[in-house]
């Protein structure tokens, strides 16, 4: 489905897209203030853009620099091109070490490789760990936000949910006793576990080592017990300096949640004794992406979420109606860079307000990367034909001025005299909750023409009156209640 | 001085008393503007579907349209940042007459506070205000400060319209939120379009807004469409037909 | 296959890198953030996070503090790593599987420096045989010597060495979540709650 049809479905229950919108916002609000209290907020949001580009112009010394430094400090490094070499490579390990129960902490790579449904295929227990994963895995659904996987859900549905796999008591919806249940239910796969997986929010070249960012604990208990710890990273995940991390350190939480710094910033820079860690290094298209001068910056990203709680469409469409595994504004880019068949929808879910671009802690320039993708989509011939149609033939009379004036009159005319059912007709897309503006006897340059004309005549150098004629025939014609 | 006016073409065909509203408030602050005839629309709403193609001859009329004046002035800040921020892609690089047009491109406000150097502005407007903050004027043009970006500027608009006597401005508990129009965006995303334009007037509604401006047009257009369905008692208008009202 | 991979992957990066861009400076002097009073900062972010900050002259006075809080009172099995702050209840030689800390209650260990602005405090491994003790205890206490406050996460960088150990961590009060419906739980998988002593005269 097109993300339209699917957004129309979640506004429907207009409750419910006012609750996720109020939610999100009130995040959003949270990391304005907390960004209000650093005085030197725009100057780090520079500055984690500068390291950004120069890491990327400069990736690959980056990466041989980080697999050296890593291998020295017992770190095993792999490499994958594909999503799949990345699950198979994983399965591999787990296998190797004799794993059945795996716990997982939050990893955009891992939901973007669909490791989940291929170690389970192959009979391993896969265990979300973060609190929010754990309830849209017990559900079965997909996170509908990389930060907030499980904000579109209400509590009551989580009393449901928990009430069915976790024993919980019926009706119960109080989020600490929800949370509570959880963190028992989890304890026990945490200490049962084979292995733990996590993600990578930074990896370090000069050190060769890594940072995992959890507010619940969950990514450190998860790898702290077990004797394999296997962490997966894109290759953009890379900072030169370990100095680096100061600042974005600094910018993630705040852009995030609206909190100082996420409860625990862990920075792994080997192996416990007596037990094996492992990253994997993963392609899966960030290198075409590298190549595109529109589209690299946005390999500058996070995953801090900011621009998804900023984002007017998609507070009230839903992360699901993006039907991605990144969804919002820079979800809109990643997707179709990749896939633009299946997501061709997705750069126009967007009115280019640019509010995502100005939260961006690392300054992707996300709505005009949205702009440029749509021309991408009209040049692979992916727009519907409908709209590419309408828009040749609006070009075609915009740029003849005579055509332009007479298809104006025509308009004008029709709408002042065509009945009211045939221009409020089902096809009639703006009309649906919208009046259309009402049709004015004359345009623009036909009143200017004849003020001047006037004006020539009388002689007068004076502003003349003719203006306001103007404004005040439109005082009783189109205010409110006039419909 | 030699200056254009720049009218968008849904504001000749739809809005001409906001027009006519420009060249009243330029004349009172002493600019005689011209109003080249062979103008039509800049071209955002091809460019903002992916059209570029289709674009570009919209973009390559309005420079020669435009060349030759000293400003081109536009109460309108989307079709002014098309033309700013969004031409170079249709010229070849260094390409003198297109850089001097698009430099020379303003945003009504702009021209008057920047230009002019508007500073005092004698007239009455009793009203209780609410300015909706267009986005391509405030995160393209920067006209104002968003509520993102922890740089503080002037906001132009609001400052003009503060020198009225007797006006009084909404509170607002979203300051800068889009109205959900976005062109093409209002048709294809007609839930999220509306949804979003609801939200703007409740918040408008809530503040006690009378008078609800803007500094672009297509906005307003889609809030008034939504207004009206919904007859409700808010008087709709752009910051130039304030401007003109009160001062004239 | 892994070799093979690597170098595709390199050769790939390598087809159009973007034009070479300096990469900022960033002394840790500044111009970043600095509070009059870089403690108080502290304890108001800490607690605004859940955790709560213990002013005391020596670590003995930590350890009383103690002897006055139910949470470590109650706490069946304790185990601290700081000399004379609170007795340890096991003998963490004897513990090779760190399974077997799943019932730790309350743990005491060591924090290198604090960090003003967001309450984080430095921790790593060093002479701690688990890590886990970090996470798997019902509730925590870090000590830190009240000197080893910084301004800032750029001060806080340049004052430890990031690589020194296999694991360290800033740790910013007591593990939490929000993941329904926004609603703050203290408590999410590690400690349900922190205690930061700043220790006036550190002898160690």
């Amino acid at each position: 489905m097109s993300h339209p049809a699917l957004a129309q479905q979640f506004t429907s229950d207009r409750t419910r897209a006012e609750w996720h919108d109020r939610s999100l916002w009130f995040v959003r609000e949270k990391r304005d203030r907390m960004a209000h209290g650093v005085p030197e907020w725009e100057l780090l949001r520079e500055h984690a853009s500068a390291i950004k580009l120069h890491t990327m112009s400069q990736l690959p010394h980056y990466l041989e620099q980080f697999e050296k430094n890593a291998a020295a400090r017992g770190i095993i490094v792999h490499w994958a091109e594909t999503a799949d070499d990345h699950n198979r490579i994983v399965y591999e390990i787990l296998q190797r070490h004799g794993v059945r129960r795996v716990v997982k902490s939050k990893s955009m790579l891992t939901e973007e490789c669909h490791l989940n449904p291929f170690l389970e295929k192959r009979g391993m227990e896969v265990v979300d760990t973060d609190l929010g994963e754990r309830i849209v895995q017990l559900r079965q659904e997909a996170p509908s936000h990389i930060v907030l996987p499980a904000i579109h859900i209400r509590k009551e549905e989580v009393g449901e949910c928990f009430h069915e796999h976790l024993g919980t008591e019926k009706g119960a919806s109080d989020p600490n006793y929800l949370t509570e249940a959880a963190r028992n239910h989890l304890r026990e796969r945490f200490c049962k576990a084979d292995a733990g997986i996590t993600g990578v929010n930074f990896a370090i070249a000069e050190t060769g080592g890594f940072v995992v960012c959890t507010n619940e604990g969950n990514a450190d208990l998860g790898v702290s017990l077990p004797k394999l710890h296997i962490a997966c990273m894109g290759i953009e995940k890379l900072l030169p300096r370990a100095s680096d991390l100061a600042v974005f350190l600094r910018l993630l939480a705040r852009s995030a949640t609206g909190q100082p710094i996420t409860t625990y910033s862990s920075h792994f820079h080997g192996p416990r004794e007596g037990c094996e860690l492992h990253v994997v290094l993963v392609d899966n298209g960030r290198s075409s992406i590298l190549q595109s001068p529109d589209f690299r910056r946005s390999l500058n990203c996070i995953r801090c979420g900011a621009c998804m709680n900023t984002c007017p469409v998609y507070r009230r469409s839903g992360g699901h109606s993006y039907e991605t595994t990144v969804p919002g504004p820079i979800g809109s880019i990643l997707a179709p860079v990749r896939e633009p068949e299946k997501h061709s929808s997705l750069p126009f879910a967007c009115t280019l307000c640019g509010s995502c671009t100005d939260v961006c802690p690392v300054k992707i320039d996300l709505h005009h990367q949205l702009l440029a993708m749509r021309g991408h989509i009209d040049a692979k011939h992916l727009l519907p034909v409908s709209k590419k149609l309408s828009m040749k033939l609006v070009s075609a009379v915009l740029s003849r001025t005579w055509l332009y004036n007479t298809m104006g009159w025509l308009a004008r005319v029709s709408l002042k005299w065509a009945p009211r059912f045939a221009v409020y007709n089902p096809l009639n897309g703006w009309g649906r909750q919208r009046e259309l503006p009402i049709p004015p006897s004359a345009t623009f340059r036909q009143m200017f023409a004849q003020r001047r004309a006037g004006r020539k005549s009388a002689e007068s150098g004076a502003a003349a009156p003719v203006a306001r004629e103007g404004s005040k025939s439109r005082e009783g014609s189109q205010t409110g209640g006039q419909a | 001085m030699k200056v254009a006016l720049f009218v968008p073409c849904y504001v000749d065909q739809f809005y001409p008393q906001v027009g006519m509203s420009t060249v009243a408030v330029l004349e009172h602050f002493g600019v005689q503007v011209e109003f080249p005839e062979a103008q039509t629309c800049c071209g955002q709403p091809m460019a903002n579907s992916g059209c570029m193609p289709e674009a570009r001859p919209l973009a390559h009329k309005f420079i020669d349209v435009f060349d030759g004046y000293d400003y081109v002035v536009a109460p309108s800040g989307s079709c002014v940042s098309m033309v700013r921020h969004h031409y170079e892609e249709f010229f070849e690089h260094g390409d003198v007459r297109s850089a001097r047009v698009r430099r020379n491109t303003m945003e009504l406000s702009e021209f008057l506070t920047k230009v002019l150097g508007v500073k005092t502005i004698f007239g009455s407007f009793p009203h209780r205000v609410g300015i909706h903050q267009s986005c391509h004027g405030l995160r393209e043009l920067r006209l104002s400060s968003s509520s993102e970006v922890m740089t503080g500027r002037d906001d132009l608009l609001k400052d003009l319209l503060s020198q009225l006597e007797g006006i009084s401005f909404s509170k607002l508990s979203r300051n800068d939120e889009c109205c959900g129009f976005g062109g093409t965006f209002a048709v294809a995303e007609e839930a999220v379009s509306c949804m979003m334009g609801d939200d703007r007037i409740a918040d408008h509604k809530a503040a006690g807004t009378t008078v609800l401006t803007a500094g672009d047009m297509s906005c307003l257009m889609h809030l008034d469409g939504l207004i009206r369905r919904q007859k409700l008692n808010i008087r709709v208008m752009h910051f130039a037909e304030i401007l003109s009202e009160a001062i004239c | 296959m892994s070799n093979s991979a690597r170098n595709a992957i390199l050769a790939k990066l390598r087809v159009a890198l973007p034009e070479s861009s300096a990469l900022p400076q960033l002394p840790a002097e500044g111009p970043w953030q600095k509070f009059e009073d870089p403690v108080r900062r502290f304890q108001e972010v800490l607690e605004g996070v859940g955790g709560k900050l213990v002013r005391v002259a020596t670590v003995r006075e930590a350890g009383e503090y103690l002897e006055s809080d139910d949470r470590w009172v109650k706490a069946t099995v304790r185990w601290s790593a700081v000399e004379g702050l609170g007795q340890s209840t096991i003998d963490m030689n004897a513990i090779p599987d760190p399974h077997e800390l799943e019932n730790v209650d309350f743990a005491v260990l060591r924090g290198g420096l604090g960090v003003a602005e967001n309450a984080a405090v430095w921790v790593t491994d060093e002479g701690l045989r688990h890590r886990v003790l970090f996470f798997i205890p019902q509730h925590l206490a870090l000590a830190i010597p009240a000197r080893r406050i910084v301004h800032n996460m750029h001060e806080a960088y340049a004052a430890v060495q990031v690589s020194r150990q296999a694991f360290s961590c800033f740790i910013s009060g007591p593990s939490k979540t929000a993941d329904i419906e926004q609603s703050l739980v203290i408590g999410a998988h590690g400690a349900r709650s922190l205690i930061v002593f700043l220790v006036e005269e550190w002898e160690h």
